[in-house]
């Protein structure tokens, strides 16, 4: 070291500044390059992101009347609106959800809190984010099996299951996830102040992870809210009015894939009013997500 | 530490152990022949140590010899881990605490702990007293009140918060929070308090104030401490145990400990030659 010193120059020989010149002119060219393929990339995707909105906005506000939310669907030519299908859509995605929601929690609890690498916890761990990523037209086959081919015909709670199946899923992994960002000094306090498990999970770590479980609740609402394939076989769609949960029961998403393949121009304009509806919705709910998520602390 | 406890300490440095042991109270809890393990790992070698009632033990040595697993022994905080396990005998009030079939959430209100960080719980100042309090004990609104300005009063944080009893405790500083912590331990009416290096994530002041704190806990409350500060230990504790990779090397009151050390290694820990 003192040797160093004494010569006054590091070992490898002194720094030359021609050199390090090029280096720096080098890595400038690559970093443009590689900032402008980002950007590149960057504006194919927005592009094709407000052309898609830009066609909905443009022909659905031209179709948004009050009679779209004051009247049920009509044969074509008759008018009509999207009535049964905007309370449809409500009562499945809010029931669906209800249904999902508290089982989803539980097992996402039990994964955080209890399993502890058991092989019972890695199995439901590994078969729930098979579920969270499985093609939701399966989900909707899969109650077509087990409720409506045995229980007598298609129904709006057949539909609720179906949809609360695929909330399930993202409710667990949002609950674990959260629940395992939770220091263990904070659970260790509360057992240290002779806290049985199950008061310290569900007054502190619940409380503690509040933010991001709400988050997921509501993301996966936006996920159900727009699923059409599920309920093609559960709750089949109804033109009429009914919110009889044992009948058939209409759903935006239905109503949707159905008015716009159809050959009549006012059925499609209806499909293309029912699309921006959704996409509010569902953007309505995103952005409500963010900003529960950032009045964390 | 007393005034006189101090003059009498450094009145008789001949008469040393005779004193100390004199100047220490009847035990609390006895700790006799404890061996702990993490899996295989024997993380504490036959501890056999008395925490005198009402007195402070202040726990020092290295990273890493056990004092921190042997505060966790004590609430038995280590059940919460499969694998670790101990074996010995902790006596309170004629019980041996680490045996199978003792109430933990009985004894843990009974043995009350402060951690390094501060932990409030997400909730607001009021609630984050009461959510102790209402474990084991059915108080009336005004009760509770009560019990929560005495907390706060005791932990010297009342007059900083009595304002806003109901504004989160995240919100408070790193030093309020960890009275805050304290003040939601002895509100529960513990008998014992362990403190694992409550003041090390603390600027000087709040230290200070921690330090002033303990001193004035230790007229109703026993206390074991953990810390890597001598000062500290020699500020706060009445009885000082040193600890070496997992063996208690020698305990004695802190006069004694700090002015005439019987083992050469701890002396050179206190010197600061090693650790």
């Amino acid at each position: 070291m003192s040797a160093f010193l004494a010569a006054g120059r590091m070992p490898g020989g002194a720094r030359d500044s021609r050199v390090a010149g090029q280096l720096s002119r080098r890595r400038g060219r690559y970093n443009l390059i590689a900032k402008i393929l980002c950007i590149l990339a960057t504006l194919v995707g927005l592009i094709f992101l407000a052309a898609i909105l830009g066609t909905l906005f443009w022909l659905g506000f031209g179709g948004l009347h009050l009679s779209v939310f004051s009247q049920v669907t009509k044969p074509p030519g008759s008018g009509g609106g999207l009535l049964n299908a905007i309370i449809g859509s409500l009562i499945q995605t809010v029931i669906g959800t209800a249904i999902g929601t508290p089982i989803g929690l539980m097992v996402g609890t039990y994964l955080a809190e209890y399993a502890h690498g058991s092989m019972l916890g890695n199995a439901v761990r590994f078969v729930s984010d098979v579920l969270l990523s499985a093609p939701s037209i399966l989900i909707g086959l899969f109650v077509y099996q087990i409720f409506v081919a045995p229980f007598g015909g298609f129904s709006g709670w057949a539909g609720c299951i179906a949809l609360a199946v695929i909330v399930i899923p993202i409710v667990v992994r949002t609950t674990e996830d959260m629940l395992q960002l939770i220091p263990t000094a904070l659970r260790e306090a509360a057992v240290a102040l002779g806290a049985p498990k199950w008061k310290s999970i569900v007054f502190i770590c619940y409380r503690a992870a509040l933010n991001g479980i709400a988050t997921g609740v509501l993301l996966a609402i936006a996920r159900v809210a727009g699923e059409t394939a599920p309920l093609l076989f559960t709750s089949l769609g109804n033109l009429n009015w009914s919110v009889d949960m044992s009948q058939p029961m209409s759903s935006l998403p239905v109503t949707i894939y159905q008015y716009a393949g159809s050959p009549f121009d006012d059925w499609v304009q209806l499909a293309w009013v029912g699309a921006l509806l959704i996409t509010f919705g569902v953007l309505a709910l995103n952005i409500l997500a963010r900003l529960v998520l950032r009045t964390r602390n | 530490m007393t005034l006189q406890n101090t003059t009498q300490a450094k009145a008789n440095v001949g008469q040393m152990e005779a004193r100390s042991v004199s100047a220490l109270n009847q035990p609390r809890i006895a700790i006799k022949g404890l061996d702990f393990f993490y899996g295989s790992n024997r993380a504490l070698k036959g501890i056999t140590l008395n925490l005198p009632e009402k007195q402070v033990t202040g726990m020092i040595g290295p990273s890493g010899c056990g004092k921190s697993t042997l505060l966790r022994v004590l609430n038995r905080m280590y059940d919460l881990y499969p694998g670790q396990r101990a074996e010995g005998e902790v006596m309170m009030d004629g019980e041996n605490v680490i045996a199978p079939g003792v109430d933990l959430n009985q004894l843990r209100s009974r043995i009350g702990m402060v951690f390094q960080k501060p932990t409030p719980f997400p909730m607001s100042i009021y609630e984050n007293i009461a959510f102790g309090v209402k474990l084991h004990e059915k108080l009336s609104k005004s009760q509770m009140d009560e019990r929560v300005e005495w907390s706060l009063s005791r932990a010297a944080l009342w007059g900083e918060v009595k304002d806003r009893l109901n504004s989160s405790a995240m919100g408070l500083s790193g030093g309020q929070q960890q009275r805050l912590c304290i003040a939601r331990t002895i509100a529960t009416r513990p008998e014992v308090i362990l403190l694992d290096e409550p003041t090390s994530a603390l600027d000087p002041i709040s230290t200070l104030k921690i330090e002033e704190l303990i001193d004035e806990l230790k007229h109703e409350f026993t206390i074991a401490i953990v810390t890597h500060n001598m000062q500290q230990a020699a500020r706060c504790a009445d009885q000082v145990a040193f600890f070496y990779i997992g063996e208690l090397i020698e305990v004695g009151t802190a006069t004694q400990m700090f002015t005439a050390p019987r083992e050469k290694r701890t002396q050179e820990y206190i010197t600061g030659r090693f650790g």
